[in-house]
């Protein structure tokens, strides 16, 4: 008979793992001391990183914020007995200039209206943010652009609502008349009505309307717009009607119109082959050229028609990337319930197309907002611009690494913070559950 | 687009442009290239206006004309007194320079990132996302201008090097000088050269060509043949008897002993730079624009390469890498036939992409003064003539070949290797 030895009843309690498994030291064992060679990574590392900070941080961190001048933030450190090339940093430009920084030569005693114009975006934007709360703000937002032009340029209210009258008159002919006069008449008109309104009429009505009532703020000229402000107006306005423009084209890429498609993979290829420098050459040389003889047209106005064409090639290509990943069958099943092209487009393809290219539109934003500083190559007072003149002024001569770290935060900031957004929205669109 | 409608009996009207579908896209088409045409007559229409108005007209024989000026960092050799024409070879060679080394050093530094990135060593992996994050947050252009002050603030001066007891010394036993005019670095010499030989010689696109570097060139070239013929006969062994020859040493020497006996009898050594006066003379010298840029503009790309890099190797999924080592693959193998292969399809477009990028970015070097195309053909050669079309017109057509046949290029490959799908 077998004799079974040894038959245990009870269950032994849970032991504790070994300590050097757990807690901090378990942490720093796997992740920063597995095997000699971690070890030596993480040893160079941090002396890579004490090196940085020590010769960064007594740098950096020096109280002179209320230096005058160059030389006076050298007094205040020689104060402290800190001589040399690198004895501090002299915070006192910031302090300064910073206003400078973020609205160029722009009249200081209206920043108010910039500054209102910057909130408005949001509350423009809140429709797009958070469509669940404030859907009902979509008049606001596209009635916005022409708040903005109002309050950053001044001038007579009357200029830019007859531009939104003309946008107005299309909608009405569009609603009102597609019934008497059939669709494809009343998107002729449409189209017509509103550019013959901006040729002939607007600006006479306006004229009119202005002696009557002027309505008018101070008005400001372009070559004061500049810093930070010139890159938001000049990347938002690029940001919005690029997007657009960009559908359009990645359609225009896809169609089976052949001309059509000729042209649209024409202006992409184009646009994508050439650095947006020269682009922005010729909105500051040439398009004087091509336009009729007399023709007075405001460069900041030029350089972002140019930026937004450039943006919209980039844009159509992510786009198409986006078209080309949807599965056959949702064309087919669009199809099959018998919606005509535009319909599908809107209610079945775009919607999924542009989710899966949130990733690549959001990386277009930000580039595009990255290139507005380009625009100092062709004498736009951006940031970078400033900061070269702020060096021309004799107490700031010699300045450099505070006004690159001051502009570098900003963009980081701007940057980052529009990278994490995109992130938050793919996970929000998210509908395939993994 | 989804249906035809049904054929209209009787004879054809005009309402059936745009009604039927059979014709409504060849009217729709046709009114569209109609207004492109009204476009482009209205503005090359304008521009003769507007160009009879200032007197100016079209042409290009400007290029021939004297340039006038000099440019402080040129491949081949020239002067003031050479032609526009010539500027602005100068300066497409420069573009291409810059473009090069920018692409090697942001592919280097970028797998190197991007793998770091994967690293399972914590601080290595953040030091490697501050950095990414960093470079792809912040413009280009103000990066190229942060390098370029560290070149001019931080660097010793040529004067810092003299003395008894200089503040400066030389890197790399007394080869490489670092100083804020830029860096010298040994230039190779020849004390038996086998000659020149000039092209085009007269005209404005002559250029000379060193016979000991084609001879070098040969050399290696005929090393990496041999070398690739003992590779398939190995695996032609390898696949007869299961086998592989050990073939390692015998590859080495084809490809490094030729090249090297040809430059024995060239008699080759390194010129070194030296202080002499005010400044370093001998060797090759690099300006500070130069190095800001190709930094600059590498680094800058290589935070991009780094996240493909990483999303390419994230692509494959683990289950190759296991199925191929139960196979009885080694690892390194496993890596080479099995990872790569697939993680390259999807990392070679967008690094392409990136490489165009990077090409079109080198127009930045108008900003802190290197002389690419941008800096010969559109600036100084567009303000001494005064042609604002002809010179924006070239260059936006050397940026649009350098691109399309960067682009073919990469179509071609793209075809090679990509999935057959059913």
């Amino acid at each position: 008979m077998a004799q079974v030895a040894y038959v245990r009843h009870k269950m032994l309690p849970e032991q504790t793992p070994p300590p050097n498994s757990v807690g901090t030291i378990g942490w720093l064992r796997t992740n920063l001391f597995s095997g000699w060679f971690n070890t030596l990574l993480t040893i160079v590392a941090v002396l890579l990183i004490f090196r940085l900070l020590a010769n960064v941080l007594p740098w950096a961190l020096v109280p002179t914020w209320g230096g005058t001048s160059l030389g006076n933030c050298r007094e205040i450190l020689q104060e402290m007995g800190r001589e040399g090339h690198f004895a501090g940093a002299c915070w006192g430009v910031i302090r300064e200039r910073w206003l400078q920084l973020f609205f160029g030569f722009y009249p200081s005693e209206i920043y108010w209206r910039p500054i209102l114009a910057f909130f408005g975006l949001f509350v423009a934007l809140s429709p797009i943010l958070f469509p669940e709360h404030a859907f009902r703000l979509i008049g606001f937002s596209a009635i916005y652009p022409f708040i903005v032009v109002y309050l950053i340029w001044g001038g007579s209210i009357w200029g830019p609502v007859m531009a939104l009258l003309g946008f107005v008159i299309g909608y009405m002919v569009l609603k009102f008349l597609t019934e008497p006069l059939g669709r494809l008449a009343a998107t002729i008109a449409a189209f017509l009505l509103p550019v013959l309104w901006w040729l002939f009429l607007a600006s006479p009505i306006a004229g009119t309307f202005a002696n009557v009532l002027p309505l008018a703020l101070q008005p400001v000229e372009s070559a004061k717009v500049g810093g930070f402000m010139l890159a938001f107006i000049i990347g938002v306005t690029g940001i919005a009607a690029s997007l657009p423009i960009g559908i359009v084209l990645a359609l225009g890429r896809r169609s089976d119109l052949i001309i059509l498609k000729g042209i649209c993979v024409g202006f992409i290829e184009f646009i994508r082959g050439v650095p947006l420098i020269t682009l922005l050459f010729v909105a500051s040389t040439l398009l004087n050229i091509f336009m009729p003889p007399g023709t007075k047209f405001d460069l900041v106005l030029r350089v972002t028609i140019m930026v937004t064409l450039f943006s919209s090639a980039y844009m159509a290509e992510v786009i198409r990337g986006g078209l080309a990943a949807l599965s056959k069958g949702q064309y087919e099943a669009a199809d099959s319930l018998g919606l005509d092209y535009w319909q599908s487009q809107r209610l079945i393809i775009m919607p999924q197309a542009l989710k899966i290219s949130i990733p690549g539109i959001v990386g277009n934003f930000i580039g595009l907002f990255k290139d507005t500083t380009l625009v100092s190559v062709i004498a736009l007072w951006d940031p970078i611009l400033l900061s070269t003149n702020i060096r021309a002024d004799t107490n700031w001569n010699g300045i450099l690494w505070e006004l690159y770290g001051f502009i570098a935060v900003v963009f980081f900031i701007t940057c980052f913070s529009m990278s994490r957004y995109s992130m938050y929205l793919e996970r929000k669109l998210a509908t395939d559950h993994r | 687009m989804s249906s035809k409608s049904a054929p209209v009996q009787g004879g054809f009207r005009f309402s059936q442009l745009i009604y039927d579908t059979r014709y409504r896209s060849n009217t729709i088409q046709t009114v569209a290239l109609i207004a492109l045409m009204a476009l482009i007559w209205w503005l090359v229409n304008n521009t003769l206006t507007n160009l009879e108005a200032s007197g100016k007209g079209l042409g290009f024989s400007f290029l021939t004309e004297t340039s006038g000026y000099d440019i402080n960092q040129h491949l081949l050799e020239y002067d003031a007194r050479d032609s526009h024409l010539r500027a602005s070879l100068i300066g497409v060679l420069n573009t291409l320079l810059l473009a090069f080394m920018g692409c090697v050093t942001a592919t280097i530094v970028g797998v190197f990132v991007g793998v770091l990135r994967l690293s399972k060593n914590w601080l290595i992996a953040r030091i490697m996302t501050v950095y990414i994050e960093m470079f792809r947050n912040i413009p280009v252009l103000l990066w190229i201008l942060i390098v370029f002050g560290v070149m001019i603030e931080i660097m010793p001066t040529p004067r810092d090097f003299r003395g008894d007891n200089p503040a400066a010394s030389m890197m790399l036993f007394d080869s490489v000088a670092i100083t804020n005019r830029g860096i010298y670095i040994p230039e190779p010499l020849f004390s038996r050269p086998i000659g020149d030989v000039s092209f085009f010689p007269k005209s404005s696109m002559r250029f000379d060509v060193s016979l000991e570097l084609v001879a070098f060139l040969i050399a290696l070239g005929a090393g990496i043949f041999a070398s690739g013929r003992l590779k398939r006969r190995a695996d032609r062994i390898q696949n007869e008897t299961g086998d592989r020859p050990t073939t390692w040493w015998q590859r080495t020497v084809c490809v490094v002993v030729l090249p090297v006996l040809v430059l024995i009898a060239c008699g080759f050594h390194l010129g070194y730079p030296e202080l002499k006066g005010f400044n370093f003379q001998g060797g090759t010298y690099m300006r500070n624009s130069l190095i800001a840029l190709w930094l600059a503009l590498s680094l800058y790309t290589a935070a991009f390469i780094a996240e493909i890099v990483r999303a390419g190797i994230m692509a494959i999924s683990k289950g190759q890498t296991e199925a191929s080592l139960a196979l009885g693959i080694s690892p390194g193998r496993t890596m080479s036939l099995v990872v790569l292969p697939q993680a390259l399809r999807v990392i070679i477009p967008p690094l392409i992409s990136h490489y165009l990028n990077l090409t079109k970015n080198s127009s930045l070097a108008i900003a802190v003064g290197y002389m690419d195309i941008t800096g010969t053909l559109m600036g100084i050669t567009l303000n001494v003539t005064g042609r604002e079309i002809e010179t924006v017109l070239l260059v936006m057509l050397i940026y649009l070949s350098i691109s399309l046949s960067i682009s073919a290029v990469m179509n071609v490959y793209n075809n090679r290797v990509k999935l057959v799908e059913r």
